[in-house]
């Protein structure tokens, strides 16, 4: 018996493998009883891998896994849950069209005699609702909530699986601040019972604020396991990066701003544009060589505004100029036409083509707006593609390569680049950063000082009010799918945008 | 690093074509052991005459719909209407050449446009209208028939048109017309989406069409064309079904012969869920189909009980293709032989 007594989960030396990649070599991780453990790495580091080898979602090549001493092999999420390990993955995965008492119930629900006893499922909901704190009917469709509460109910349906081992993969990336604190609150809570727990997250503030240890991973590779209170966070981070990080330069904005200060005209205008349902009122302009942020909490509007400029929704109130001339878009290939770019908010579902190789993506809006005939040649197509790898540094085994088998921050430089191809005249970036690590964070900014730089226009929507900061020369805050205000050059602060979101009534 | 690459595509190409491949080759396997015959071939009159030249023939028929089906399930879709498209076109060659005295090449022009028109009816109600393909396509399959049987007056039209019977049973170079018929289209349709940006379009909204219509990609058109696309191969197939037996019967006329289509793609590689397709595969998989006919035809097999063993070859090729299976079946075997 040479393990700790009190190791809940001990996972030695797992190897997993995939086409081209092996995305773990040999990893330790280790979970006490009443513990808070935060796996940390960059992109393509392992944490997924493992979360999901660890939940049965893929075999292990090698190594041992064992839950409170006993060896285990979960071949599907099911087995996993059978043996106490349950997980929240980091796109919530519930079903949007049924009732919330039957989304935690799933697969678990009370029968008798084989009929379904609604009753006592809805019992069962509100009792594990009430774990995490939330009352809600339980009747309601999960698509009718809020992203933060189907979240929290995610959680709910987790801790009601089993209490033994909670896996939560990025669960705070669409909370706000009020319902994170209420998330960690239950967390703890559920660590005084006894309860192991697995987070992983970018956001370090929660990670130092929430956790007892922490596990650094690195392109598949164990870097080491250190105790939270004793690590700082610089060290952190360069154990993340594996080398010694520069900071992204503060006064980016100030330091060029006379170059690009000569904005005759804004590229894109909007006046009192709105529809039902999505915004009202925008007012908006960027200039060519202007980089403009968005705003405001999850759910002010933001991707809404996007959508609408694009022409995904119609607008039904106010007017749209591009260099100066009144322009409506019906549908993206005419905002394309017009030099527009849009990167989505979730590029799992409406940005990447998971099935198909990163060439392809990455020529396809080009491709497309240059229509059927002109078909760029397969040797131009590989060219791009691999300029772009090598630009944005996608780390992508080749070109051929599915991009569904790459990692979030890749598929997002993926992404970046089949727009880039098309070298675009405003671009649209909807939370480029989301969800995607550090390193990978601070290249997406260079790439976007870089391409402002050059001329381009560009409207930044992050929910990371620092990020906003940093990279922005003007910001539109947003509240309640209205604009509340707008900050210029040096007015803009973190402090001034969290109290134009807070202030209320008196807007603009 | 270029050589690399280029092997590396090589892999991939000839990869999605194994399983049907072999499949194949081990029903011809089964036929050259314990079926007679059936390797013999002949020359008669300069044409080629045997079995397998039999298989080219009847088969180009479900090669012919396998080929619009392969672009229409690369969407994501399904198109059940073709055996009814082909009945249309049936009637519609057969009336022509017997009650009018316009030329051959008007009645194949007519004839096609037909189909093209039942095309541009699916392609309208799953693009623009965005009706679920599979029951956009059912009312056309269900009520073509009836189209068919309204043009021909609820008769059977027998014909005797010298260049209408060449299609279905004329020779061109020793082999039989719709073999070179069906390699033609095979050669067209390839060209189409290989040398043009098509089959790109048609793989991306496959894949994920919200993302493809951000990307500026016109999903409606691009399956709105995949449609008429079918309706257009179905016209052909209807032409020789109709040219084979020399009469349009619009009861018979391709019956069934869409699900035959339909496992042609998916035997071929093509998955259902759309996005890449393959072509050449749905080629090897309607061959696999008219194959395994045959040889139950040559074996004596009763065309009642017919269906139970083709249902279990097809059975035996999907699970081949399935990656779980392979895996488990593998392991097997490194098991027997450590």
């Amino acid at each position: 018996m040479e393990t700790e007594p009190k190791a809940l989960l001990e996972i030695r030396g797992l190897v997993k493998g995939f086409p081209g990649v092996k995305a773990l070599q040999g990893v330790d991780f280790i979970v006490r009883r009443s513990e808070i453990h935060a796996l940390m790495g960059e992109n393509g580091a392992g944490k997924s891998t493992l979360i999901k080898v660890l939940t049965g979602v893929y075999p292990r090549d090698g190594g041992t896994m064992r839950l409170e001493g006993v060896e285990i092999n979960p071949r599907s999420p099911k087995m996993a849950e059978a043996l106490g390990i349950s997980t929240v993955y980091q796109e919530v995965n519930l079903i949007p069209h049924l009732s919330v008492a039957e989304n935690i119930c799933l697969g678990r629900q009370p029968t008798f005699f084989g009929m379904i006893r609604w009753r006592e499922m809805a019992r069962r909901a509100e009792r594990a609702l009430r774990r995490v704190d939330l009352k809600l009917d339980v009747s309601q469709s999960v698509a009718s909530c809020s992203i933060a509460v189907q979240q929290l109910v995610a959680i709910a349906r987790a801790l009601d699986v089993s209490e033994k081992l909670l896996v939560l993969d990025e669960p705070t990336s669409s909370l706000d601040e009020k319902e994170v604190g209420e998330l960690f609150a239950v967390l703890r809570k559920l660590r005084g019972q006894g309860t192991g727990i697995v987070i992983v997250t970018h956001f370090l503030d929660q990670v130092y604020a929430i956790s007892d240890r922490i596990t650094v991973l690195r392109d598949g590779k164990l870097v080491g396991e250190f105790e939270t209170a004793r690590l700082p966070r610089l060290k952190l981070v360069s154990h993340m990066v594996g080398r010694e990080i520069t900071q992204p330069e503060g006064s980016a904005r100030g330091a060029e701003a006379g170059e690009a200060d000569v904005k005759a005209e804004p590229l894109l205008e909007i006046k009192n544009f709105g529809r039902a349902g999505s915004v009202t009122a925008m007012d908006l302009s960027v200039a060519r060589g202007e980089l403009v942020g968005l705003a405001g909490l999850l759910g002010s509007g933001r991707t809404e505004t996007a959508r609408l400029i694009f022409g995904i929704d119609k607008a039904q109130t106010g007017e749209m100029r591009v260099d100066g001339r009144r322009t409506s878009f019906h549908s993206p290939r005419q905002a394309i036409r017009a030099g527009f770019a849009f990167t989505p908010e979730n590029r799992k579902v409406e940005g990447i083509l998971p099935r198909m190789s990163v060439r392809e993506n990455i020529v396809l809006a080009l491709q497309a707006r240059q229509g059927l005939g002109q078909m760029i040649s397969r040797k131009r197509q590989l060219e791009l593609a691999d300029e772009f790898i090598r630009r944005l540094g996608i780390s992508t085994p080749g070109p051929e390569q599915a991009v569904g088998n790459l990692s979030g921050g890749n598929q997002q430089k993926v992404l970046l680049a089949r727009w880039l191809v098309t070298q675009p005249r405003l671009l649209i970036l909807d939370e480029p950063t989301r969800g995607i690590d550090v390193g990978a964070k601070a290249e997406i900014e260079k790439t976007m000082q870089e391409l402002r730089a050059q001329g381009m226009a560009i409207l930044f929507i992050s929910s990371e009010l620092e990020e906003v900061v940093r990279a922005c020369e003007r910001v539109v805050v947003l509240r309640d799918r209205a604009k509340v205000g707008e900050l210029a050059g040096d007015g803009i602060s973190e402090e001034k945008i969290m109290h134009m979101i807070a202030e209320h009534g008196h807007g603009h | 690093m270029a050589t690399e690459r280029f092997e590396k595509k090589q892999a991939r190409w000839w990869s999605s074509l194994v399983w049907p491949v072999s499949g194949l080759a081990l029903l011809l396997l089964f036929d050259l052991c314990f079926t007679d015959g059936f390797f013999k071939l002949e020359v008669r009159d300069g044409h080629l005459y045997g079995v397998l030249i039999d298989i080219l023939n009847h088969g180009s028929k479900v090669m012919l719909l396998a080929l619009g089906m392969t672009l229409v399930i690369a969407t994501g879709g399904v198109d059940l209407s073709v055996g009814a498209v082909m009945a249309i076109a049936g009637a519609v060659a057969a009336r022509l050449i017997n009650t009018t005295n316009v030329s051959f090449p008007v009645v194949i022009g007519v004839t096609l446009a037909v189909a093209i028109a039942a095309g541009c009816w699916n392609g309208l109600l799953v693009g623009a209208f965005r009706i679920q393909p599979i029951v956009a396509t059912l009312i056309l399959m269900v009520a073509g028939r009836g189209v068919a049987m309204l043009i021909t007056d609820g008769q059977i039209i027998t014909f005797t048109e010298p260049w209408l019977t060449y299609i279905g049973n004329g020779h061109l170079l020793g082999l039989p017309f719709p073999v070179w018929l069906s390699g033609g289209m095979l050669l067209i349709t390839a060209l189409l989406t290989r040398r043009t940006a098509l089959g790109l379009f048609i793989e991306s909204v496959g894949d994920n069409q919200t993302a493809s219509t951000y990307a500026g990609v016109n999903s409606s058109t691009v399956k709105f064309f995949v449609y008429v696309f079918s309706g257009f191969c179905a016209g052909l197939a209807g032409l020789v079904a109709a040219s084979n037996i020399k009469c349009a019967d619009s009861n018979h006329a391709g019956l069934f012969l869409e699900l035959d289509a339909i496992l042609a793609v998916v035997v071929g590689g093509t998955l259902l869920t759309g996005g890449r397709f393959y072509l050449v595969g749905a080629m090897v998989g309607a061959l696999f189909i008219q194959t395994l006919t045959t040889t139950m035809y040559m074996r004596n097999v009763s065309a009642d009980i017919a269906p139970v063993p083709k249902a279990l070859a097809i059975l035996v090729v999907c699970l081949l293709q399935s990656p779980k299976v392979r895996t488990k079946f593998s392991g097997l075997l490194k098991r027997r032989g450590s």
